[in-house]
């Protein structure tokens, strides 16, 4: 994979590259289980919303493919994931906030 | 830009991230929350786009994302603007789209440098590729049974289990089979298939009511997918999002399974609707039924009002009738609160959103074990739409397929009121020995016409 590598480190030995990527995986892990404890069941609603707009970050990935347009399936399928994640973007950030609206502590009359 | 400050972006967005889950923790800072959501958002998409090697290819590189954003933002904006009632199968078929960005550029990538990919690339690579196809298929059968165009029965079949166990174990055998010899294109195509019919076959017998559940899991796959992507292309960002993301339906799962006393593997292979048909003992019994007007005048006398809504009260669009009806107790000095069970509805949140847009206040709403202490200094309960969560059965009779179930104690209440169209037993197919109770009172008709009925009682001047 030449693009997207990682420039700051040059991993020492084989397989560094790969325990640091673990690591980063179960300290968010643990991170967002943490976090996510936390929220209200109130909020579950958009708490997913919010999650699933947050997982549309699959874009930073899309792009990459859709630009490098190295054969005509690759541009093709990284067109389609840009547009599907798009959607998640646009989308989820847009209804989450317009829930969070919603949410009215004392009556507005 | 320099590849140093672009890893300075998604470093700047990871923390924007944790920092935007962070803050939708309590409603006064949720908002907040969002927008750092779209800031970080902002900074990843900006970051990638200014990455050297498409800058040095010109507007070329750009032409199919551009088309790309516009598409995707001209269906994300009416995705976003459906109505509350809409949002679970909403949310499945973002899921869907999460799932397939993901499934798709792990085979663009599989197709780009097979055979060329290390071990554990493509170890990651058949992981992103599983979960996201079939995370594809199964969101898109929870989209098609919670928008009804899928018979929301669950659907059993013999061998059901053997046949889905088989067609992922397969899945999976080939997944490892292509770590060893990433050049089997065939092989690639033919473990995509199985996934997405994997996806299909594994919501074919869920019933409505577990929803919450595999919705959640849907999402926490959707993310895992994406965490899989980042081990796949080494980004950190995707894989910090990703987690985040299957963390939190990893515990919107749990507390889901919990809510209704199951296990995943119970929900995922029980075919939960299926088990208890034939309950035998349908004695005919006496319940006590009442009028709008009647079911008016006990409301106005109560000092204490709980409702306790379901998805019926969802399906029969009743949620802006119970607000009025919240208006005119309030009105008369009456305290009117709502217990959520975690359970309620077709995904975890649901009547919390639906109320809000209500407009009811969000300090209204009470929590299942905030709200069970309450209820024998409660008056009136009166039920909407909701059946087993408030079947008492479930804590003591160890015959029933409910027991142990957390439930609401809407029979502590003094005076228990069913708005409910007719004695039909809910998902669970069980008799709700609450109706049969001395305090019980059965008010049958339509949630929506009959909570209108009462709003116009308690309005005219008696």
């Amino acid at each position: 994979m030449p693009f997207l590598l990682n420039a700051t480190a040059a991993p020492a030995a084989p397989g560094d590259g790969l325990m640091s990527l673990l690591f980063i995986f179960l300290l968010a892990t643990f991170v967002g289980l943490e976090v996510i404890k936390r929220v209200s069941p109130l909020l579950h609603t958009p708490l997913m919303s919010l999650t699933n707009a947050i997982s549309a970050i699959a874009v930073v990935g899309s792009i990459v493919i859709a630009a490098e347009q190295k054969t005509t399936l690759s541009t093709v399928l990284g067109t389609i994931a840009v547009t599907a994640s798009m959607i998640n973007i646009v989308g989820g950030y847009m209804i989450t906030y317009r829930m969070l609206i919603m949410f009215k502590k004392r009556e507005t009359k | 830009m320099h590849e140093y400050t672009i890893q300075f972006f998604y470093a700047v967005a990871a923390v924007c991230f944790i920092l935007a889950l962070k803050w939708l923790s309590a409603v006064p800072t949720a908002r907040r929350g969002v927008i750092t959501g779209i800031l970080g958002m902002l900074l990843a998409v900006v970051g990638t786009l200014l990455k050297p090697e498409l800058l040095e290819r010109g507007f070329g590189a750009y032409q199919w994302i551009l088309v790309a954003f516009v598409v995707g933002t001209v269906i994300g904006v009416p995705m976003a603007l459906m109505p509350m009632t809409a949002v679970p199968q909403r949310t499945a078929l973002s899921h869907a789209f999460g799932a397939l960005a993901a499934a798709l550029v792990g085979a663009a990538h599989f197709f780009l440098e097979s055979p060329n990919l290390s071990k554990f690339t493509m170890g990651a690579l058949g992981l992103e590729v599983l979960l996201g196809f079939l995370t594809f298929t199964a969101s898109l059968m929870a989209f098609g049974k919670l928008q009804e165009l899928l018979p929301q029965r669950p659907i059993v079949f013999k061998f059901q289990n053997i046949v889905n166990l088989s067609i992922l174990s397969a899945a999976v055998l080939i997944a490892i089979f292509l770590i060893f010899d990433p050049g089997h294109k065939v092989l690639f195509l033919v473990m995509s298939a199985l996934a997405l019919t994997f996806g299909v076959l594994l919501i074919i017998p869920i019933g409505g009511a577990d929803m919450p559940t595999v919705i959640s899991l849907l999402n926490s796959y959707a993310g895992l997918a994406a965490a899989a992507m980042g081990f796949v292309l080494d980004n950190k960002l995707l894989i910090i999002a990703g987690s985040l993301d299957g963390s939190s339906g990893l515990i919107l799962s749990i507390i889901m399974c919990k809510a209704m006393n199951r296990s995943f593997t119970n929900v995922l292979f029980g075919g939960f609707g299926q088990l208890q048909v034939a309950t035998g003992q349908v004695e005919k019994r006496n319940v006590r039924s009442a009028s709008p007007e009647e079911a008016a005048e006990l409301l106005a006398t109560a000092t204490s009002v709980m409702v306790i809504p379901g998805y019926g009260m969802a399906v029969a669009q009743a949620q802006h009738k119970v607000r009025e009806l919240f208006d005119q107790l309030t009105k008369r000095g009456i305290t009117v609160r709502f217990a959520i069970h975690p359970v309620a509805g077709r995904m975890p949140g649901h009547m919390n959103v639906l109320l809000a847009e209500a407009d009811i206040p969000y300090d209204k709403l009470m929590e299942m074990d905030d709200a069970n202490p309450e209820m024998p200094q409660v008056d009136v309960a009166l039920v909407i739409g909701a059946n087993d969560v408030t079947n008492p059965a479930a804590r003591h009779d160890k015959n029933s397929p409910i027991y142990g179930m957390p439930i609401i104690d809407t029979d502590k209440a003094r005076t228990v009121m069913v708005i409910k169209r007719s004695m039909n037993p809910g998902f669970a197919g069980i008799e709700n020995e609450l109706y049969f109770m001395p305090q019980a009172l059965m008010l049958f008709g339509d949630a929506k016409s009959f909570v209108g009925e009462i709003v116009k009682s308690l309005a005219s001047p008696s």
